[in-house]
């Protein structure tokens, strides 16, 4: 959409200078927030990003709808986790943004296909939540175990492929979702209260549980699960020991070949569909995985367990070979992200936005309290695609932000063992 | 004939020798020279270590793993000969006409017109816990419980492979038996042999050739295999493909190179053992 006020005359450098003027500024002009494109739209108009991610947030509606705002056209390619850092380190020609998870981020950063970007070109950087500045959600807060996303957040400039300890003008990756896992379960099958992460091995669901079958994250699932039944004790969750790495997997490999696991899923459909087809009962999920099997008119809880969340993030990464046009484009693009709508897209799905106040303006005050409060529904819950989630009176599953993010215990890491680890996995998968 | 100039030679063994070239020498070349290289949680870099091999070797669950993929390997091949040989003998000895021949042929080729990910992925459904099967079985109250093992289990692996690569094993032995000529039959039959005697010391021994083809399709696409074992298997059952893919999405192409290199050796292996019980090149 062009921006009809922006004059011809003046270069794309010093508007983009204006726009982030803008943004630094104490208050935010109402023209950051409607996400207009702050350049001269006719020269990105033609540009193509190729972006790739996991299948969450690739979804189509948003390359149409940043095409009606920006004009930029976007290709997006929807991969399981792994696949999604094996493309940023193998094929680093084949995509313009990668849409990765901070604990991928940390294995792919020094392989230095990736460039870091400007802060002070970010406009909604005032926005974003502190777990992505300096960890902490609330000031009184306490940082969880694993890779949190502020470890890798920051580097010390545009061609260092470290990352910085403390907050530099140079960011990794813009982050844009985030949110708290926990095991899903089908109430109406399972028929009693679930609230520990032990009930993922007890043998009565035998042949009916599952764990994804994606070793960084799995073994989180697996450890939290082990430290619930008192079995090990973990010094980090987010970065094992040998020793604690071959406790955690002996405990799932006597349970695998003990018959518990009806199936391991590896993408996000394949939760989706053991799930709604009563193969499994109780297993590893993702929260919009959960709203998918709900949509589908299926019982179907992301219970919350008294030892806490597994928690993750993601943000837009840029490609070391963008640059002149297609890098304005990525930035605008980026900017648009954070600029409210595509937050507002995210938060109805169950996953909370990296820049939550902005998201709340594409969302009914209904919705919002539904999705970040954990107030009750007052009318009936619509995701995204227009299908009824929840009844009139409905409360998430956890409960509001602070509840759910306030009782994250680790993050999705890769640990110092994690060759180790990799092939203690495998061993478990081919036991 | 004459003798052709070295040249015309030379023009004439180019096309194979470069196609085999680029797409075979080359790329099992470069999968050797990784197979050394060592790796780190990101990239993979030239060196020349034998890391990835006592990796593999060396651990048990490669052995463990190697002898459950023989395993889907001997019970697909099995069946598919099984089926494949009573398939092929029936369209060549009990259908006379060669339109017919043509028809049912097309008939078994049906499930081609669909990619091999659709026909797997039917099944699901068709075996789950709550799927077509049970909820049949359950129906007509022959079970009271649904049946586990039908789904994610061998049995849905081996019971994809067949489905898969029956008709591999169909047509060479097909094939084999239009060739027999019908003259051999009467003369066992003449001579007082009955129909098993016909069946092993007629048809049997002369069908080798196309056995030993249909076999070596379908063990080799069976060792192979990976996505049947993952999809079949619910992604907890392994196999040497199974292994590799996993160390493939873990950025372990050196490991998993190492161990293409050893499949290819075992397979070689066993096409040559295959040869060697049918004289490929004398029966042709």
């Amino acid at each position: 959409m062009k921006n009809p006020t922006t004059p011809n005359s003046l270069s794309r450098r010093d508007l983009l200078k204006r726009g982030s003027a803008v943004a630094l500024g104490a208050a935010v002009g109402s023209q950051a927030i409607t996400g207009f494109p702050t350049i001269w739209a006719q020269n990105i108009k033609n540009v193509t990003l190729r972006q790739f991610g996991t299948g969450v947030s690739n979804i189509n509606a948003i390359a149409q709808k940043a095409k009606e705002d920006l004009g930029i056209t976007l290709e997006m390619t929807a991969l399981d986790t792994d696949a999604t850092a094996q493309r940023v380190v193998t094929q680093p020609k084949s995509f313009d943004i990668a849409d990765i998870e901070y604990f991928t981020l940390k294995k792919v950063w020094p392989s230095g296909n990736m460039q870091p970007m400007d802060i002070s070109r970010l406009k909604y950087f005032d926005q974003i939540a502190g777990t992505f500045k300096d960890g902490k959600l609330t000031p009184s807060s306490t940082i969880a175990q694993g890779t949190a996303p502020h470890t890798v957040s920051f580097t010390d400039g545009p061609n260092s492929q470290s990352f910085s300890k403390s907050m530099t003008n140079w960011y990794t990756m813009v982050p844009t979702i985030y949110n708290a896992d926990t095991l899903g379960i089908r109430p109406d099958l399972i028929g009693r209260p679930i609230n520990s992460w032990t009930e993922l091995l007890n043998p009565e669901f035998k042949g009916k549980a599952s764990i994804l079958n994606i070793a960084s994250i799995g073994i989180m699932d697996a450890a939290m699960v082990c430290e619930a039944m008192g079995e090990v004790q973990y010094g980090d969750k987010g970065n094992m020991t040998k020793d604690e790495i071959d406790k955690t997997m002996a405990i799932f490999t006597e349970a695998k070949k003990a018959g518990q696991f009806r199936a391991f899923w590896k993408t996000f459909d394949e939760s989706v569909n053991l799930m709604a087809s009563g193969e499994v009962v109780i297993q590893s999920m993702w929260s919009p995985a959960i709203t998918k099997v709900r949509s589908m008119g299926l019982p179907c809880v992301y219970q919350p367990l008294k030892e806490g969340y597994r928690s993750w993030g993601g943000g837009l990464g840029l490609s070391r070979n963008l640059s002149g046009l297609e890098l304005d484009a990525a930035y605008e693009y980026i900017n648009w992200y954070l600029s409210g709508w595509v937050g507002g897209l995210l938060m109805r799905q169950g996953y909370y936005s990296a820049a939550p106040e902005t998201s709340k303006l594409h969302m009914s005050d209904d919705e919002w309290g539904f999705w970040y409060e954990g107030k009750a529904a007052k009318n009936d819950i619509i995701d995204p695609f227009g299908n009824k989630m929840e009844p009139a009176g409905a409360v998430r599953d956890g409960g509001s932000f602070l509840e759910r993010m306030g009782n994250v215990k680790c993050w999705n890491s890769v640990m110092d063992e994690n060759r180790y680890m990799v092939r203690k996995w495998n061993e478990f998968i081919a036991a | 004939m004459d003798r052709q100039s070295p040249l015309s030679t030379l023009l004439q063994i180019s096309p194979i020798s470069l196609i085999l070239g680029f797409f075979l020498v080359l790329p099992i070349g470069t999968i050797l020279i990784v197979s050394f290289w060592d790796y780190n949680d990101f990239s993979f870099f030239p060196d020349f270590v034998w890391t990835n091999y006592s990796d593999a070797l060396g651990s048990n669950v490669t052995y463990k793993t190697y002898l459950n993929t023989f395993w889907y390997a001997g019970l697909t091949w099995f069946f598919t000969f099984l089926i494949g040989f009573t398939v092929a003998y029936f369209l060549a000895f009990h259908i006379h006409t060669t339109r017919w021949q043509i028809v049912l042929f097309l008939i078994c080729t049906i499930p081609f017109w669909t990619s091999n990910i659709i026909r797997m992925i039917s099944w699901i459904p068709f075996l789950g816990r709550n799927g077509v099967f049970n909820t049949m079985l359950q129906s007509i109250g022959l079970i009271d419980e649904p049946l586990e093992f039908l789904l994610f289990s061998d049995f849905s692996i081996v019971l994809a492979f067949v489905h898969l690569y029956a008709l591999f094993m169909v047509v060479p032995i097909f094939n084999s038996m239009m060739r027999i000529d019908r003259s051999l039959i009467e003369a066992a039959i003449d001579g007082g042999a009955n129909g098993w005697q016909m069946l092993t010391n007629v048809v049997i021994p002369l069908c080798k050739p196309g056995i030993a083809i249909g076999s070596i399709f379908v063990v080799t696409l069976v060792m192979g295999d990976y996505i049947t074992v993952r999809l079949m298997g619910g992604g907890q059952r392994a196999s040497v493909g199974v292994m590799m893919w996993n160390e493939i999405s873990l950025l372990l192409y050196p490991a998993a190179a190492a161990h293409a290199v050893v499949l290819l050796a075992v397979v070689l292996i066993m096409v040559s053992l295959m040869m060697r019980v049918v004289d490929l090149k004398k029966e042709l």
